[in-house]
């Protein structure tokens, strides 16, 4: 039965990313892309690299989500298209 | 163009999803990352370094080298970031300062919800930031990820709180240099190994300071350690990263 999980984390990661892409705000990209971790964080832990999605987590969704929204804070939210 | 793009993308991508398909199978044991040397590690890295969790023990002691310069590499991001943006005092820095009008400092109002929740998450945060670095010998955890939990439990602080009072607390004076000391903490456990007559960062010469340890129990020893140094540079990194980029290098508003 793992492969429902896997097709979940599947269409939901390839779902965020697109998302996160065309998003105009950049806010809402960063927070998106805070999800993707959490999602790819999910992945590595069905993989059983355990370690991995402990940095993933850490790092990729937490720190790196604070650097992108204080970065937004000192530039501007939105994107020039 | 975009079209372009597009195509490209959607070729480049098939191209790496048909290759995948020479992949050999998940978990099986004739494939060529199964096959060399992690036979070994996984029959006797434990009886070696008596460190339950392979991934520590491969990480800091088999390889120590990719490890180190791991480190280094962190420290390095954390000081490009504070080359580009802290600035110097003087006319410079006024200059930078009336660049962008529209994207000047915005001080939040303070709330009270978000700082007694920061009271409350503060403590466990930072000490569950310890635990992950003393029980990554047995769980998955260790000096990345605690580091990256103490320098958020900083961060924590300065959103709910505001940047100059977290600065007060943890001057710049002080985790600046601990970015730096970090690596050189790492590597001197290495220098000190080399002068007791052992290879670089080869645990077993620290038995001649530490007497009485068997020579598996000082490699896990000495995994500890390197993996405090390694904590001490990625908290101060990311902290410093935090600052240099929320207050656009003056530290005086943060978020």
């Amino acid at each position: 039965m793992t492969w429902v999980l896997d097709l979940f984390l599947l269409l939901f990661i390839a779902g965020t990313a697109v998302a996160a892409l065309e998003s105009r705000c950049l806010l809402t990209s960063s927070i998106i892309l805070g999800a993707y971790s959490f999602m790819m964080c999910l992945v590595y832990a069905s993989l059983g690299a355990v370690d991995v999605a402990f940095t993933e987590a850490a790092v990729g969704a937490g720190a790196g989500t604070v650097f992108f929204l204080a970065t937004i804070l000192r530039t501007g939210r939105k994107t020039s298209r | 163009m975009k079209r372009f793009a597009l195509l490209f993308t959607f070729l480049v991508g098939g191209l790496l999803l048909w290759g995948s398909t020479d992949f050999p199978d998940w978990n099986d044991p004739e494939s060529p990352a199964s096959t060399y040397v992690s036979n070994l590690y996984i029959t006797q890295a434990y009886e070696k370094t008596h460190v339950p969790n392979l991934v520590s023990a491969i990480l800091a002691d088999y390889r120590n080298y990719d490890t180190m310069f791991e480190t280094t590499v962190v420290f390095t991001a954390g000081t490009a970031i504070f080359l580009i943006l802290r600035l110097p005092l003087g006319p410079l820095a006024r200059r930078r300062n009336t660049e962008h009008p529209e994207a000047e400092p915005q001080t939040l109002p303070r709330d009270p919800i978000l700082e007694m929740a920061c009271r409350v998450l503060f403590p466990p945060t930072h000490l569950f930031g310890l635990y992950v670095l003393t029980h990554g010998h047995y769980s998955p955890g260790g000096g990345f990820q605690a580091g990256v939990i103490l320098g958020a439990s900083f961060i924590l602080l300065a959103i709910a709180f505001d940047l100059r009072a977290t600065l007060s607390r943890l001057p710049e004076g002080l985790f600046k240099p601990l970015t730096a000391l970090g690596v050189a903490f790492y590597v001197g456990i290495g220098v000190v190994c080399l002068l007791l007559g052992k290879n670089f960062l080869d645990y077993e010469g620290l038995r001649a300071i530490f007497s009485g340890i068997s020579p598996q129990m000082i490699r896990s020893h000495g995994i500890l350690l390197v993996e405090c140094g390694v904590t001490v540079t990625v908290s101060a990194v990311i902290f410093a990263i935090y600052t240099n980029l929320v207050s656009r290098g003056n530290h005086r508003e943060g978020l």
